[in-house]
């Protein structure tokens, strides 16, 4: 019988068939953060409970730690400090991996899983976070779960689960210049719906998929959550495990056959499919307050709900480029990897944000992704363009009650949430892509990327 | 924990909003502590108080309708719970005296987190949705049923959540009973895949800045 990718991951962890139809699933790595981890990790020293096995778990301090230079356990977020405090003593009663505060490796929990080879191909990986879906880009089933999810996860080393949909999402074709994986997600969505993919494992497949490289990917799989869908994943090839060779925990004698296997039989059936022409694709920018009020850049406001035109200021009818803007950010786990910096940074560069812009931040993905960058001299285009170069961290993908936008900031964010108050209370967040974000800042309002060519 | 109320008779307090997010159920913000409680009081803070820093009410919000103050049933729209896995929207809801949330259809995080903390998540069709916003319903979790104004509607739910709810059956406990399963699917897959299990100790170069 011809399976699906989801179909191979999943039956090679079926451990066992439970009555009333769930399926016990074995979880190969987890993956904490002090936001929510503390909590799973606080429950079980309560219950009595251990890790089954604390070898294959790991956490980050990343969502509200400070990103200026010169960081130490203090946030700017209040109480923040005992977070990480209370998540760091956990972690070593635990015997738990930790990338810390000032620990090289240190990065938004999605970015340094890949980077230190946690995440590969055919492995089950869940983390007390939505956005673990961005793993999947490698060829892993990966999904984000709730804390009392994750203490189950690490005492018993599976989860009960129903077993859900397949559906396939094609992007036939290839992409037009300037358009990015960013703008292929936020198309799904804003077609489909923002819970067009409830129930379903969605597989990214087709010729503008396999064109992306892993950073891409990822930022395809990271909105897979936005989309409903309980993940989303892309067959591993050649480049996934060219990426994954050498990384720190990435085993050694590389490449087992067995991730070869790892795809869609061309015969197999998904219980849904959906096909999109990657050639017909534009820059796409949010409108409103959902991922699914996501328009190209080019467009007109359509017609939504009447709460969503309040909040966000616009009225159908407006187009959305050119809409003056206070603010700018690139980071967070959707859009902040080398490749990224490097398509914002070629736009920002010998170019000067507008004065309209009071506050611009570009906040790394990992702190490798920070050297990276200044080994080639981005961090001196980014901050010569105006823009503030931070240490890595969620930052103001999320406002925790610290750091913030100016009041009634509208943003162009190349983060993955538009809701109200994502980016703080009555901030009007419009989600792009790097290169829209770059161009934005630099015409002071909402622009087209393919108007500024590098 | 206690288990789902049987059966549960409460006026629905309507939130007839599609895509209510967990940022808005609870902000970061007033997620003050490593605990699972204490959220109560900032449960829906945007909405239900008048500025980001005050307590001070919003009238124009359902829950401070006095109808519907410490409602302990929501009826909602489409995707209800989107966005951050964070259970902490769950335990918010939960302590403030909410035992069930019919919408429209839930987040997957969100709707899972729910059953662990014996919430109920019950997906009806719209019109079904908004026929009992309002209105006094009677929730009867073992015949799978909603009754209002003499009107009943089925609803779907796997039963292991039925089962956890109504006996509140910890999932923990419950899959502990497999371990032996579980311990020989392992020994079997460390053999299949040691690449799984065998990880390097992080040396002390790697964690120094
Ligand atoms: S960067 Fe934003 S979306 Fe990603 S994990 Fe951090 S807070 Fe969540």
């Amino acid at each position: 019988m011809p399976r699906t990718l989801f179909d191979r991951i999943w039956d090679a962890h079926r451990v066992a068939s439970l009555p009333g139809g769930a399926d016990l699933i074995a979880i190969d790595r987890v993956f904490l953060h002090e936001r929510t981890g503390a909590a799973a990790l606080a429950r079980m020293a309560e219950t009595g409970r251990t890790l089954r096995d604390p070898a294959r778990v790991f956490a980050v301090m990343d969502h509200i730690v400070d990103t200026r230079p010169g960081r130490g356990d203090g946030t700017l977020m209040p109480g923040g400090e005992g977070f990480i405090t209370e998540t760091r003593a956990a972690c070593r009663a635990a015997g738990i991996t930790l990338f810390d505060v000032n620990d090289r490796d240190q990065g938004i929990v999605h970015v340094i899983s890949p980077e230190q080879g946690i995440v590969l191909p055919g492995v089950t990986l869940v983390a007390p976070d939505s956005h673990t879906c961005t793993q999947g880009a490698f060829g892993a089933l990966a999904w984000g779960i709730g804390s009392s999810e994750a203490e189950h996860a690490m005492v018993t080393g599976t989860l009960r689960m129903e077993r859900p949909c397949a559906m396939r999402v094609t992007f036939a074709g290839a992409l037009p210049p300037g358009v990015t994986a960013k703008d292929m997600i936020l198309a799904l969505i804003a077609a489909q719906g923002a819970g067009g993919g409830a129930g379903h494992v969605v597989e990214f497949a087709g010729e503008a998929v396999r064109g992306l490289d892993m950073e891409a990917r990822m930022t395809l799989c990271n909105m897979a959550t936005e989309f409903s869908a309980v993940t989303g994943l892309i067959a591993p090839d050649e480049r996934t495990f060219a990426y994954l060779a050498g990384r720190p925990h990435a085993p050694a004698d590389f490449a087992d056959p067995y991730w070869r296997t790892l795809a869609s039989d061309a015969d197999a059936v998904f219980d849904s499919e959906i096909v999109i022409d990657a050639s017909g694709l534009a820059p796409m920018v949010s409108w409103g307050t959902s991922p699914e009020h996501t328009i190209p850049v080019t467009a007109r406001v359509p017609d939504g709900p009447q709460r969503a035109h309040d909040y966000i200021g616009l009225a159908p009818g407006t187009p959305l480029a050119g809409t003056p803007l206070d603010a700018a950010f690139i980071g967070s786990c959707t859009n902040s990897r080398i490749a990224d910096l490097r398509r914002a940074a070629a736009i920002l560069k010998g170019r000067r944000i507008a004065p309209a812009i009071r506050k611009a931040l570009v906040v790394p993905g990992s702190m490798a992704v920070r050297r990276q960058a200044e080994a080639e001299g981005l961090d001196k285009v980014f901050e010569a363009a105006g823009f503030e170069w931070r240490m890595s961290g969620c930052s103001l993908c999320f406002y925790a009650g610290g750091e913030g936008f100016p009041a009634g900031s509208r943003v162009i964010s190349s983060t993955n949430r538009n809701f109200e108050g994502r980016q703080g209370p009555g901030i009007r967040t419009h989600i792009a892509s790097p290169e829209t974000v770059a161009a934005s800042a630099l015409a002071g309002a909402i622009a087209d990327p393919r108007d500024y060519p590098a | 924990m206690s288990a789902f109320p049987q059966p549960l008779v409460a006026r629905a307090a309507p939130l007839l909003r599609d895509n209510v997010d967990t940022d808005t159920i609870i902000p970061s913000r007033e997620m003050r502590s490593t605990g699972r409680t204490g959220l109560a009081d900032g449960l829906f803070a945007p909405w239900r108080y008048v500025g980001a820093d005050t307590r001070r009410e919003n009238p124009d919000f359902v829950l401070n309708d006095p109808a519907y103050r410490g409602a302990a049933i929501i009826a909602a729209g489409r995707n209800f719970g989107c966005g951050s896995s964070r259970e902490h929207a769950v335990w918010a809801l939960a302590e403030y005296g909410v035992k069930a949330i019919v919408a429209e259809s839930f987040a997957p995080i969100f709707r899972n987190n729910c059953i662990r903390n014996f919430l109920l998540p019950v997906v009806l069709e719209r019109t079904a949705v908004e026929a009992i916003a309002g209105r006094e319903v009677t929730v009867d979790l073992a015949a799978r049923s909603i009754a209002c104004e003499g009107i009943a509607y089925a609803f779907a739910i796997e039963d292991e959540a039925q089962q956890m709810l109504l006996h509140g059956l910890d999932a923990i406990d419950l899959t502990l009973q497999h371990r032996a399963d579980i311990d020989a699917w392992t020994a079997a897959d460390r053999t299949a895949r040691p690449w799984v299990y065998d990880l390097p100790a992080r040396t002390q170069e790697s964690v120094t800045p």
